[in-house]
């Protein structure tokens, strides 16, 4: 067990490629390059005890892809993963890392493809318990989905239902069971509520906030939703292709934006309360990640870029009460 | 208000089962004026989707209309032979669905795919469709029309094809729009320009668009008047503005407060969303009397008993015995 003050999960210049060729006959035949996709790069960053850090960005930003990092679904091609002072990465202490890594677990998107649909809710629940030997007889560990099951608003009797006998909202509800039974003390949450209707995207985000104060939870919680991230987030990452563009407390990001790109994703937010605001059209999608544009890879769609930005690509450094990877702020090109 | 370009009376959608007869719309009543956009809003299995498909007459067998008139510019046209519908189909009404990467033929370019609906529907020789095509695209916001023509839809981005499809909705110039989740599958940043696109659609040719979705953010953006469904019945209908700041409906009111947004003090510190407890019913069990009553927070004993039709109010309509004899 680490120091208290010392941050529970620490990423330093993680990169993770992915091997994205042709197939071997057709490089030799065709001589066609051997292709790699920068899926994350120079991605540091720290979750504190008890905190919700919160990644935001679009599509293809490599915010999924640090989640699975994480979690050990992948393994970083570059870079190290500290959890509670342990380096995750370093094979001589894999055993350990294997050891710790029981102490998080993750709550995935889509509740219809995460239950296995031919066990019952009560062993879906259960298999953690089982597999991390936390309980000593069958009925402790009954007993405990019962608990378990209670706790997500779901009733003791609902573990012998299947999951396809649920709603999406209840089966999210499962899986938050399923990953709170090993006693987590970390969850990594991939837009959890984004298959969601959003009556039923409240519910979940109540009971998650509820879950993290009553169990001292930690969470990195991945959305591409900046409205739902602003409700549930102590600090907020944004990430443009692979790279995190700006780090900062979630009240002063939603308050004072600084990075180009944190502005546009915030105006692009509908305007629900009608004030008449008329979101700024933004110009161009985020370009092809296998061939990122030279320099700070947002410059094509950036207001400010200057040949600065085409040439060199900006590292992430404080401004502020943030952390920005931008020339322009960092110049004091914006005004902020 | 003027004649309504389409007129939608009492529809009623219903899946003949082995278990009995699934009533998926339920007495649905609206219309949509020349130049405006109705939005259409629901959680999923509200019915919004089937409304549409009734609409273009696309609705999946076994699925079927079962009672009810669908009027476009005056003319009935459910129960219209397969073959009629189809001409009426991308000549008068255009649409818009989900996923931009389906409604498009990977094997023929983008150029091919618009001329031959616009020789389809207009009197256009094929060189002069083709200038249509290339025009279309330039109308839609694809940059180098010209050269993008000759493309195939795998060369498209996400956004740039659900403009594509816009614009193959458009060929025709058809009076009326159906487009449903046009937005979904889509980043923030491109939703806000296809909004635009749909909202010029209806200020500029005056068609009636009638947008499906599930995000009120994209419905007070675009919007003239908004429906708000519920297990197949339309719950409430009124101005955007009324519907968003006033919602009468106590559905509509949770579904208001559910919705996170983005206001000063961020954090979690700001506490709990409105949540409405519970979910959609299932389409075999919806509750008699009104169909939300066990998830209402305001239900009295009549809820429960009888279903309430819509109430005329002064700002719009309102299934809902609370606002009983027009009282608001």
């Amino acid at each position: 067990m680490g120091a208290i003050d010392q941050p529970l999960l620490r990423l330093v210049a993680v990169g993770r490629d992915f091997d994205v060729s042709r197939p071997w006959l057709n490089r030799v035949l065709e001589g066609a390059p051997r292709q790699l996709l920068r899926a994350v790069d120079e991605t540091s960053f720290e979750v504190k005890r008890g905190e919700t850090l919160a990644l935001v960005g679009e599509s293809g930003c490599g915010k999924s892809t640090v989640a699975r990092l994480i979690v050990g679904l992948y393994a970083p091609s570059r870079g190290g993963i500290e959890f509670d002072g342990l380096e995750l990465t370093d094979p001589a202490r894999a055993a350990e890392a294997q050891r710790a890594r029981r102490r998080m677990q993750m709550i995935f998107q889509d509740p219809y493809a995460s239950l296995n649909p031919r066990w019952r809710v009560r062993d879906i629940v259960a298999e953690p318990i089982r597999t991390l030997g936390l309980a000593a007889t069958r009925d402790d560990a009954l007993s405990r989905v019962g608990e378990l099951l209670r706790q997500v608003g779901l009733a003791r009797e609902d573990g012998e239902k299947f999951p396809h006998e649920f709603s999406g909202g209840q089966r999210q509800r499962i899986s938050i069971a399923r990953a709170l039974s090993g006693n987590p003390e970390f969850l990594v949450c991939d837009e959890p509520t984004s298959a969601l209707d959003v009556s039923v995207q409240a519910q979940i985000l109540n009971l998650m906030t509820e879950l993290q104060q009553r169990l001292g939870l930690t969470y990195l919680f991945i959305s591409h939703n900046l409205a739902v991230v602003s409700h549930v987030a102590d600090r907020v990452g944004v990430m443009y292709l692979g790279r995190l563009v700006e780090l900062a407390e979630a009240d002063e990001i939603f308050a004072r934006p600084r990075h180009p790109y944190t502005r546009m994703l915030l105006d692009a937010v509908p305007d629900l309360d009608m004030t008449g605001r008329g979101r700024t059209p933004v110009a161009g999608e985020v370009p092809n990640p296998l061939a990122p544009p030279a320099g700070c890879a947002f410059h094509p769609r950036c207001p400010h870029a200057d040949a600065r930005c085409t040439a060199e690509r900006p590292l992430l450094a404080s401004a502020g009460r943030a952390m920005v990877a931008c020339h322009a702020v960092a110049e004091r090109r914006i005004a902020l | 208000m003027s004649v309504p370009l389409l007129d939608v009376r009492d529809l009623r959608v219903e899946f003949p089962t082995r278990r009995g007869t699934l009533v998926a719309v339920d007495g649905v009543t609206f219309s949509i004026a020349p130049g405006e956009v109705l939005g259409v809003v629901g959680e999923s299995g509200a019915g919004k989707s089937l409304t549409g498909m009734a609409i273009i007459g696309l609705l999946e067998p076994p699925g079927r209309i079962a009672a009810g008139e669908i009027r476009l510019e005056g003319e009935r046209i459910d129960h219209l032979p397969p073959e009629r519908m189809r001409r009426i189909r991308g000549r008068r009404i255009g649409a818009v669905f989900q996923d931009p990467l389906t409604s498009l033929n990977p094997l023929y370019t983008i150029g091919d795919q618009l001329v031959e609906t616009i020789l389809t529907h207009l009197d256009l020789g094929r060189a002069g469709a083709r200038r249509r095509a290339i025009e279309l695209l330039g109308e839609v916001g694809i940059p180098a029309p010209e050269a993008r023509v000759q493309h195939y839809p795998h060369q498209f981005s996400g956004g740039m094809r659900q403009r594509v499809v816009i614009a193959l909705a458009l060929a025709a110039e058809p009076r009326l729009v159906i487009a449903d989740e046009p937005t979904t599958a889509l980043d923030v940043s491109i939703q806000a320009q296809i909004i635009t696109l749909l909202k010029r659609l209806a200020r500029e040719h005056g068609a009636a668009v009638m947008l499906i979705t599930h995000d009120m953010g994209v419905i007070a953006e675009t919007a003239d008047r908004v429906a708000v469904m519920y297990a197949g019945r339309i719950a409430e209908v009124g101005s955007v503005r009324e519907v968003i700041h006033v919602p009468r409906h106590p559905y509509t009111a949770g579904l208001m407060g559910s919705i996170p947004r983005i206001s000063a003090g961020a954090g979690k510190r700001r506490g709990r969303l409105v949540q409405i407890e519970g979910s959609m019913p299932r389409l075999n069990e919806i509750p008699g009397g009104c169909a939300f009553h066990p998830r209402c927070p305001r239900r009295f004993e009549r809820c429960l008993a009888e279903r309430p039709e819509p109430q005329r109010l002064a700002a719009g309509e309102v299934a809902c015995w609370l606002y009983a004899d027009g009282r608001d």
